[in-house]
């Protein structure tokens, strides 16, 4: 019940934590280039666009630090198994991460919020820069700690302690799981932040005529490159980073396409009609592709692909010391996660992927060929849903991802080392109970805070807008000095008379 | 030195940074609604550390993982022994940001942002009632056995001293925001921050100092001479920044408060030296500085990257307050186009 308890914790806490932190790096690049575009070509729409994500990017990044403090602590709190036995080399990266990530997004996000109109340009422009290479920075720490879990590396088994001790960091920092993750979640989280922007901008071109036109075209087509660049890389790093795991974690893949038996020429399963239990039976109605998974696993249609079964044989010889170690009978252990789950989240995660790459293309399409067409297309409700489905694409794909990589790794904490049955912490049930409970309340509520805030402000528009159809219809054209003063992003303006501001 | 011994040393200053650094912020938010007498004196409070906040929270993520990274066991033990005030703490914190962040984002909607500012209020105390409280009880030890996992239950964490030190640090931090905007604010907001620290003072003076002796002489291995000079050097910057108030020193009487929670994290540290989580239950669970570390390389690399980080966060942290160190007028913020506008404004305030 504790070990359930604390997994339901460990998985709700950090797929709410995800929700967030994918926008808040992707946005933040986004913002960033737009406010680049802006100083080097003074044009106004770009700092009107600037305002407008970047006030949206502040919400989400204010939630996304105030439960990442979850994050940090709770491995404390409710692993503190495996917190002694990892700690020597989990704990370096997570310290790295504050030290030269934290620090840098936190104080440059400050200057950045406050920074508008006090700073000369380039230095404002240089500080979002700053924030963005220190969710970049932060990303690739944690996910080096991740790797590290999935597979680890640049270890030795203290003899005295039983604990897993660094003897390099650099291989810990620089393997290949690491690499792979960093270069495959940070253009996914581009692409949901892109997907964001272009849902957003459908929505609101559909919304009136001539509102804003100018301002959403432009952030539609910001939005639907950003997709299309973004989902193939993630799409192509995927392919490669799926054949490192068939290597690495081959039980993993073999879960991710339910392969039962090793198999030759191996085919890819579309889809298949089996519960999501532990261990289906065979599939009664299943769709394959044969020699796919063979082909994508080892680039030969003719290749060898390690089933389940076979997988569990094997691990049941492998392990046999540690089940005894814990006072087990390694004939009961299984080495496979729930493969249900495994399966489908692999198949969402990917379907999202390739949805988003075929409505950019689509949508990009559209805009270059038919000029003026995606704003008809918009004012229907059936095309603004969709834009928003798409919206919610990135999301998901990032939630099943994670789903499928932290379920795939089961039943394992940290690959082949500890299990997570032996990494919880000795504490009440009644404790992790409580604590499971104010989370959700507590998570519940903020999420719906953030949401309504977001959706809120989303719908408002850029500030300083609805101008005369013959601005907004050109708004390159650049707004009347007037407007420079009009919209502080956190400044309470609206009280008081403007008092002209010196930049210093 | 040996590097265990170096990394007590970072962590306990990185622990001080924490408490110097977002108490005033802790400070200033628990006197939201005392000291401010309108919505927009609340907005100017809030301002003066608005820019900063985020930057001074890290500490503590810092702070705790770097006792993940070099002391394992006693980031393991102490985080799951203390598991509800740490609860609660997060939950303060976690509100206690989207309270910052979110207070003004419905411009014109008063009942939103005053709900959020309540909110904030009560944060700023449980927060750092937590902190207090934790450390107070890692100083003082809990029940562990020999594999150092807590055997208590939630009444040891609230002994007497814990709860000295959770006064204490709340009475601490009321000081140290108020001479904090008496630097930082101008105007009626300012005048009213002094008047208030004059009325704290006393009451600090008193529970920090009872809580400091407690330290010093009750817990730990009893009286040492690090944890003596932390104490005088507490009081020391007390009764220097008491003097500065009387006198009106604005900066001096907060760089008394500044030293005061500095002497106080060196007392706090010193007691617990050479151990990181003493054991009130089994002693073969006390988790020493020698035998709670990490490897001798683990503690290398992060000495490398600490020698190279640190100083850069502390030259750019330095130039955030830099930028910001203006004083935060009553009409807004951004009004104050300079610190020569500001310096301007405020000798308009003096002379008026």
């Amino acid at each position: 019940m504790l070990l359930e308890l604390a997994r339901w914790q460990f998985a709700f806490t950090t797929v709410f934590h995800f929700i967030f932190v994918p926008l808040t790096i992707g946005l933040s690049g986004l913002v960033a280039l737009m406010q680049t575009r802006w100083v080097r070509s003074g044009d106004d729409q770009y700092r009107r666009m600037t305002r407008f994500w970047g006030k949206l990017l502040l919400i989400n990044f204010a939630i996304g630090i105030a439960t990442g403090l979850v994050q940090e602590f709770q491995f404390g709190m409710a692993w503190s198994a495996y917190s002694r036995y990892v700690g020597d080399v989990f704990g370096a990266p997570l310290a790295m991460e504050g030290l030269a990530a934290f620090f840098l997004e936190s104080t440059f996000l400050g200057i950045w919020i406050f920074g508008w109109d006090h700073l000369p340009k380039k230095l404002h422009l240089a500080s979002i820069w700053l924030v963005f290479v220190g969710t970049n920075l932060s990303a690739y720490f944690i996910l080096a700690a991740n790797a590290w879990m999935q597979h680890p590396v640049g270890y030795r088994i203290d003899p005295e302690t039983g604990n897993a001790a660094l003897t390099s960091i650099w291989a810990v920092l620089s393997s290949g799981n690491a690499v792979f993750a960093y270069l495959h979640t940070i253009p996914a989280a581009v692409l949901t932040a892109a997907g964001l922007m272009a849902g957003i901008s459908i929505w609101h071109l559909g919304r009136r005529a001539g509102h804003e036109t100018a301002f959403f075209r432009r952030s539609l087509s910001w939005g639907l490159k950003g997709m299309l660049v973004a989902s193939l890389l993630t799409i192509v790093v995927g392919h490669f980073f799926g054949q490192y795991m068939t290597e690495k974690q081959p039980m993993k893949m073999a879960a991710a396409e339910a392969l039962y038996t090793t198999e030759k020429s191996a085919p890819l399963s579309l889809m298949t009609i089996a519960p999501l239990e532990k261990k289906p039976d065979r599939p009664s109605f299943e769709l394959k592709i044969p020699g796919l998974t063979s082909f994508l696993a080892t680039n030969s249609f003719n290749g060898t692909v390690e089933g389940i079964d076979d997988l569990q044989a094997q691990d049941v010889r492998r392990f046999a010391p540690y089940e005894r170690a814990q006072g087990r009978d390694p004939a009961e252990a299984e080495y496979y996660p729930i493969v249900g789950v495994t399966y489908w989240t692999f198949r969402l995660m990917m379907g999202l992927g390739f949805w988003m790459l075929g409505v950019a293309v689509v949508g990009l399409l559209l805009m270059r060929r038919a000029p003026g067409r995606i704003e008809r297309l918009a004012t229907r409700t059936w095309f603004r849903r969709l834009a928003l489905g798409t919206l919610a694409a990135g999301f998901l794909g990032h939630a099943a991802g994670w789903m499928f990589t932290e379920v795939g790794r089961q039943p394992w904490v940290v690959t082949g080392l500890l299990k997570t049955q032996d990494a919880v912490s000795k504490i009440g049930v009644s404790t992790i109970a409580i604590s499971l409970g104010v989370f959700i309340v507590l998570y519940v509520a903020i999420g719906a805070i953030e949401f309504r805030l977001f959706t809120t402000l989303a719908r408002k528009g850029p500030e300083g807008g609805d101008r005369p159809p013959a601005a907004s219809g050109n708004g390159d054209a650049p707004t009347p000095e007037r407007d420079e003063l009009d919209d502080h992003d956190h400044d309470e303006d609206h009280e008081h008379p403007h008092v002209p501001l010196l930049v210093y | 030195m040996d590097l265990p011994t170096v990394w007590f040393l970072l962590i306990a200053a990185f622990w001080a940074g924490y408490l110097v650094l977002e108490g005033f912020d802790f400070g200033v938010g628990m006197l939201l609604f005392v000291l401010a007498k309108t919505p927009g004196e609340r907005d100017q409070m809030v301002r003066t550390f608005g820019p900063v906040w985020d930057g001074n929270e890290v500490w503590l993520i810092v702070a705790g993982a770097s006792m993940f990274a070099a002391f394992p066991n006693w980031y393991a033990s102490m985080f799951s022994a203390l598991y509800l005030p740490l609860l609660i703490l997060l939950v303060a914190l976690i509100l206690r940001v989207l309270a910052i962040e979110y207070r003004r984002k419905h411009e014109d909607d008063i009942v939103w942002t005053t709900r959020w500012d309540r909110v904030l209020v009560g944060c700023s105390v449980l927060a750092p009632a937590m902190v207090a409280a934790a450390l107070a009880d890692v100083v003082r030890g809990i029940p562990l056995d020999a594999n150092s996992d807590f055997t208590g239950t939630l009444l040891d964490l609230l002994s007497p001293y814990a709860l000295l030190g959770v006064v204490a640090i709340l009475s601490l931090f009321v000081l140290h925001g108020a001479t904090f905007l008496g630097v930082r604010t101008e105007g009626a907001l300012r005048q009213r921050s002094r008047r208030l620290a004059l009325r704290a003072w006393p009451v600090a003076t008193v529970l920090v100092g009872a809580f400091g002796l407690w330290s010093l002489f009750g817990q730990g291995g009893g009286a040492s001479v690090v944890g003596a000079v932390g104490v005088a050097v507490a009081v020391a910057g007390l009764l220097a920044g008491g003097a500065a108030l009387l006198r009106g020193h604005e900066s001096a009487a907060f760089a008394g408060t500044v030293v005061t929670i500095l002497g106080a994290a060196v007392l706090l540290f010193a007691q617990l030296w050479p151990n990181v989580l003493p054991s009130t239950d089994d002693p073969a669970g006390t988790l020493s500085v020698a035998s709670a570390a990490s490897s001798p390389y683990t503690l290398k690399v992060m000495t490398w990257v600490a020698v190279v980080m640190a100083p850069i966060v502390f030259l750019y942290q330095g130039w955030s307050y830099w930028i910001f160190r203006h004083r935060v007028a009553a009409d807004g913020f951004s009004t104050a186009a300079s610190p020569l506008d500001a310096l301007q404004r405020r000798r308009a305030a003096e002379d008026a």
